[in-house]
């Protein structure tokens, strides 16, 4: 018997900026279902952050509890971790990042640890426009207790247990817009060649950048009836746009110029095919009006949904220091009576 | 493209890549996993039934499988697959009861062999199971052909010769050793029904017309010749400088004999660079580790004399120079010719057929290389009844290609007297069975051993170099043979894929540590795409495995390049589309039916 991922990989593997392959980027082997979709986001997460070269120590990824929280295990062995209490990743991830601008705040959650138990701390974390990459694995189900229905199930939808779900579904995308996301897309575990420049923009992007990553549970959640199967999200996937991550020293060519190139802060830049003329991805109207459209037809937005330049992240709104605090001196923290003397002759 | 035909053998047969590689097409892995499991018996046994001395070839073989072996491309050295047929063949038990017995009623047909080398004999040992009655002869004593001649006991010793070669004498064959054939017409005249032409390459290449050659003939020496008689001990001593002339495997067992021969200063020149050497890496190796210089780009000159007695030779010092064609020509570089002293000198520098003893008027055709024209897969000549294989088929080769050719032969022969046609050939046994067991069980080893080949250790220098028949090697003890074994990767457990149980999730792409799945849109020419794949499959010697379309309109594209048949695919795959299945791969043998 054994279950181990060999250390061998492809003697032609190539290797990154920083001289690391794919594998520096991949995590312990998996304990979820074979087949789930949480799997394959895990996969696009290593493809993303091997091919942007992150340094892996820059990074912190964060989670809940669920099948989908416990992801981090399985990718990015070589950063920090926190895996928190069911629903409260938003605050951690809020109280790291504001100790700590430096790192890259990958933030992991399902649906029931974010629309269900977390709904309050996920709300607070997108209002105040906190600097985080945050991916919702959306089963639309609690995979990790058996399978029952969440609160992202559409209306109608029909799990294992057989019993048509009786309430209307949360729509997380709309939901994150309307509270003040800066960065929203939407997309599916099965399709990484959209979902991995999602992830990349999505990381480059300052302040709230959410992914809605539909993610089939093949144990409870993936048989005929269910909208969150991998054939129903398949025949009613809906793309927007198709989507390319031009990293910042790439030269932009001609054909990447005109309106559909959209340059995320640090210069990188998003090339969008847009396959849909009536939405602006930086138009709130037209994208939350898309997607009431598309839920009354039954069908699934992805793409890139949303997306605003001029965010301001929630460091830079409460002018936090700089310097990550493990970083900050005693002379910076107790800069002595004459500083003290002088804030409290202002405040006379 | 269109789909893969895994229903073609030769698909999954190619995937295991020692056994594809074996002339024989021993099954490699399903022996070493024998060995793994303490069954030594048994992996005789199916070393046996595919390569017939398998206690020879664990010492001597040249070994193709192993440059082949996949373990060599994931990492930096192969499974030392032959070192481990050893390890079977000497800790095997009595194996009498497995030997196919021999039918009293013969079925009316008598065979002659010309030749008692590894190629005679395997047609000796495929045919008389079957009821033939094999009249074999040669010119030696004892059967063996160049195995006894020309391999030297410390690499291959009597006993492990005998005991391979007496249990096919055994088998009833009507030996008649010491019997130079002089004429093929006086065989052919016996009426036997068929006669299988086996008489190797024997004539060792000389320099004739190099100047000095014939002044001191006492002290210069044909290789083979040399060797057969040492082997029958018509020569025991040797000078106490010897230069040996030749780079191939006949040169390294000259010079290592002449150490035990009283050879002090042996040395072995070579014409062309070190790195171009014919011998196997593991000869010189060997060669070297008994203290023996090699000295490359030295073309032999000429012989120097003293009153007729060798002082030793001339060599012509020259560099190889390649053209745009890669075609390599030797040009002299100008230094002055180097003189090297010699008491012997020993010429190891090719060998030829000898067809003399075969007239000319039987309508035997010859080629202009002095090769039988034969039917490269049934190995008839141009007179019908009458096969040739091992060395007199195609010039010198090794003994697990004679022993391939003896099977192949065979298979003719008693196709032949049965009247039946040549090429309507019996074909291969093949099977494809689960290996899973349950959850994260399978019924082969799975996980990935990431030791370093093993080294087998060898006798004490010492003792070696002053005894002529004392074994270099000791061979692995069964501890490190169990974990040499265990680097084998198991290729012939395959991974196969069923596209209508797909559900495109990814898993299998995504857990593969070599990233050998990729699911991709089809394109027309397999290069590009081999091309787009995660990465790109440029060995080219390798299949793609190319599944029919899925459900999203793509394919499922797997390398075979680097797979480590971990089977994480399977473990991972919820519908198991993918399941590891091993494959059985039989060549057919004469008496199987078409
Ligand atoms: C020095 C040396 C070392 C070698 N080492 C290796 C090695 O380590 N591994 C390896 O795989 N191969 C090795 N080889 C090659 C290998 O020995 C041969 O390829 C192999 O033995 C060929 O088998 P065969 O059956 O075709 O012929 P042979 O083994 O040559 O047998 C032919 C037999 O026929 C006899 N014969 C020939 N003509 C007649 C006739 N007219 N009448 C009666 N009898 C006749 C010969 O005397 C001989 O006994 C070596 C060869 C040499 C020269
Ligand atoms: C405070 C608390 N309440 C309830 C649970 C039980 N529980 C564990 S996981 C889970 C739901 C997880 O659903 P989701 O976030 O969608 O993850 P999935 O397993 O579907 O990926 C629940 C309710 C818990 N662990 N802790
Ligand atoms: S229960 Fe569902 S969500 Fe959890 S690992 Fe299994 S398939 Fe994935
Ligand atoms: S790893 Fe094993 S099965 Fe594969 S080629 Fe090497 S010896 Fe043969
Ligand atoms: S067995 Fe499967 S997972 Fe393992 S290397 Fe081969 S294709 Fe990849
Ligand atoms: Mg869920």
């Amino acid at each position: 018997m054994s279950y181990i991922k060999p250390k061998f990989i492809h003697p032609r593997s190539p290797k990154n900026k920083l001289g690391y392959s794919r594998q520096y980027y991949e995590g312990s082997l998996s304990t979820l279902c074979a087949g789930c979709g949480h799997d394959s986001i895990s996969a696009a997460i290593v493809d993303a952050c091997y091919e942007m070269a992150i340094e892996p120590h820059k990074v912190a990824k964060l989670s809940g509890i669920g099948c989908s929280s416990k992801t981090p295990a399985y990718f990015l062995n070589n950063s920090h971790g926190f895996n928190s209490v069911h629903g409260r990743m938003p605050s951690v991830a809020t109280g790291a990042n504001l100790a700590n601008r430096d790192l890259i705040y990958l933030g992991v959650s399902g649906d029931g640890d974010s629309a269900s138990i977390g709904f309050g701390q996920f709300a607070h974390a997108v209002r105040r426009n906190l600097n985080m990459t945050y991916i919702v694995m959306n089963n639309g189900c609690y995979g990790l207790t058996k399978g029952q229905d969440s609160a992202t199930a559409d209306h109608g939808s029909i799990s294992k247990g057989g019993i048509p779900n009786t309430f209307e579904g949360i729509d997380m995308c709309a939901l994150a817009i309307q509270l003040g996301a800066t960065y929203v897309a939407q997309s599916f575990s099965g399709d990484k060649t959209q979902l991995v420049p999602l992830i990349k923009a999505a990381i480059n992007h300052k302040g709230f950048s959410f992914i809605n990553v539909m993610s089939p549970c093949v144990t409870f959640n993936n048989n005929a009836g269910s909208t969150k199967s991998y054939d129903y999200v398949r025949e009613h996937n809906e793309a927007l746009s198709s989507i390319d991550f031009v990293p910042v020293k790439e030269e932009i060519t001609l054909e990447y110029e005109g309106e559909d190139l959209v340059e995320l802060h640090d210069g990188t830049f998003l090339k969008l095919n847009k396959l849909n003329q009536n939405w602006d991805p930086k138009d709130k109207l037209s994208i939350i009006s898309a997607l009431q459209i598309a839920h009354d037809k039954n069908e699934i937005l992805t793409g890139l949904l949303y997306i605003d330049n001029d965010s301001v992240e929630l460091n830079e709104l409460i002018n936090t220091t700089e310097k990550p605090l493990n970083t900050l001196t005693e002379a910076e923290l107790c800069p002595g009576v004459d500083v003290l003397e002088k804030l409290n002759q202002s405040l006379r | 493209m269109k789909p893969t035909d895994v229903q073609n053998p030769e698909y999954y047969h190619k995937v295991v890549d020692c056994q594809y590689a074996c002339p024989a097409h021993t099954p490699v892995p399903h022996y070493i996993r024998l060995i793994a499991e303490g069954k030594y018996t048994e992996a005789y046994m199916v070393n046996w039934e595919s390569n017939v001395f398998p206690g020879i070839l664990g010492r001597t073989c040249d070994r193709p499988c192993e440059p082949a072996c996949r373990r060599g491309r994931v990492e930096e050295e192969p499974v030392a697959i032959c070192r481990l047929k050893r390890v079977a063949a000497d800790n095997k038990d009595d194996i009498s009861q497995y030997i196919p017995a021999i039918p009293e009623q013969k079925n009316g047909k008598k065979i002659a062999i010309i030749g008692a080398g590894p190629a005679g004999l395997t047609v000796a040992r495929d045919l008389a199971p079957l009821g033939y009655e094999i009249h074999i002869y040669d010119d030696q004593s004892k059967g063996g052909g160049m195995m006894r001649t020309q391999i030297p006991s410390f690499r291959l010793p009597d006993e492990v010769l005998d005991s391979e070669v007496n249990l096919i004498l055994n088998m009833g064959i009507v030996t008649h050793f010491n019997q130079y054939v002089t004429s093929l017409k006086e065989i052919l005249d016996k009426k036997y029904d068929a006669v299988f032409i086996a008489s190797g390459a024997p004539k060792g290449k000389d320099l004739p017309d190099l100047p000095g050659r014939w002044d001191a003939k006492a002290n210069v020496h044909v290789g083979i010749e040399w060797l057969a008689n040492v082997t029958f001990e018509h020569i025991n001593k040797i000078g106490r400088k010897v230069l040996v002339l030749g780079g191939g495997n006949t040169a390294m067992d000259c010079c290592r004999t002449s150490r035990r021969m009283g050879g002090e200063e042996v040395k072995v020149l070579v014409r062309s660079p070190f790195k171009t050497m014919k011998a196997s890496p593991w000869e010189i190796e060997d060669a070297m580790h008994e203290d023996i210089p090699i000295f490359e780009n030295h073309v032999p000159k000429s012989f120097v004399t003293e009153n007729g007695k060798l002082k030793g030779m001339y060599f012509e010092l020259v560099k190889a120079e390649y053209d745009a064609n890669g075609k390599r020509t030797l040009v002299p570089t100008g230094e002055p010719d180097a003189f090297f002293e010699a008491d012997d000198v020993i010429i190891a520098i090719g060998q030829d057929n000898r067809f003399e003893w075969i007239e000319n008027n039987l309508g035997l055709e010859f080629d202009k290389w002095g090769l039988p024209v034969l039917d490269e897969k049934t190995l008839s000549s141009t007179v019908p009844g009458v096969f040739f294989g091992g060395d007199a088929a195609f010039g010198p080769k090794n003994v697990i290609t004679a022993v391939a050719q003896g099977h192949q032969a065979a298979i003719s022969v008693d196709l032949y007297c049965q009247g039946k046609d040549l090429n309507d050939r019996p074909q291969p046994h093949i099977n494809l069975m689960s290996t899973k067991m349950g959850i994260h069980e399978w019924s082969y080893g799975n996980a990935i051993n990431h030791d370093n080949r093993f080294v087998v250790p060898l006798a004490d220098k010492k003792l070696t170099l002053s005894n002529l028949k004392k074994e270099v090697e000791l061979g692995f003890d069964l501890q490190t043979a169990f974990k040499e074994a265990e680097r084998c990767l198991n290729c012939d457990v395959q991974t196969v894929f069923t596209e209508d149980k797909c559900i495109e999730c990814d898993a299998c792409r995504d857990i593969c540590p070599t990233k050998c799945i990729n699911f991709t849109e089809n394109e027309e020419v397999e290069s590009d795409l081999r091309n787009k794949l995660i990465i790109p499959a440029i060995n080219d010697s390798q299949d793609i495995l190319v599944s029919d379309i899925l459900k999203t309109g793509r394919v499922m594209v797997k390398d075979e390049d680097v797979c480590l048949h971990c089977g994480l695919c399977a473990e991972r795959c919820p519908t198991a589309a993918w399941d590891m299945k091993k494959f059985i791969y039989k060549t057919a043998k004469a008496g199987a039916s078409a």
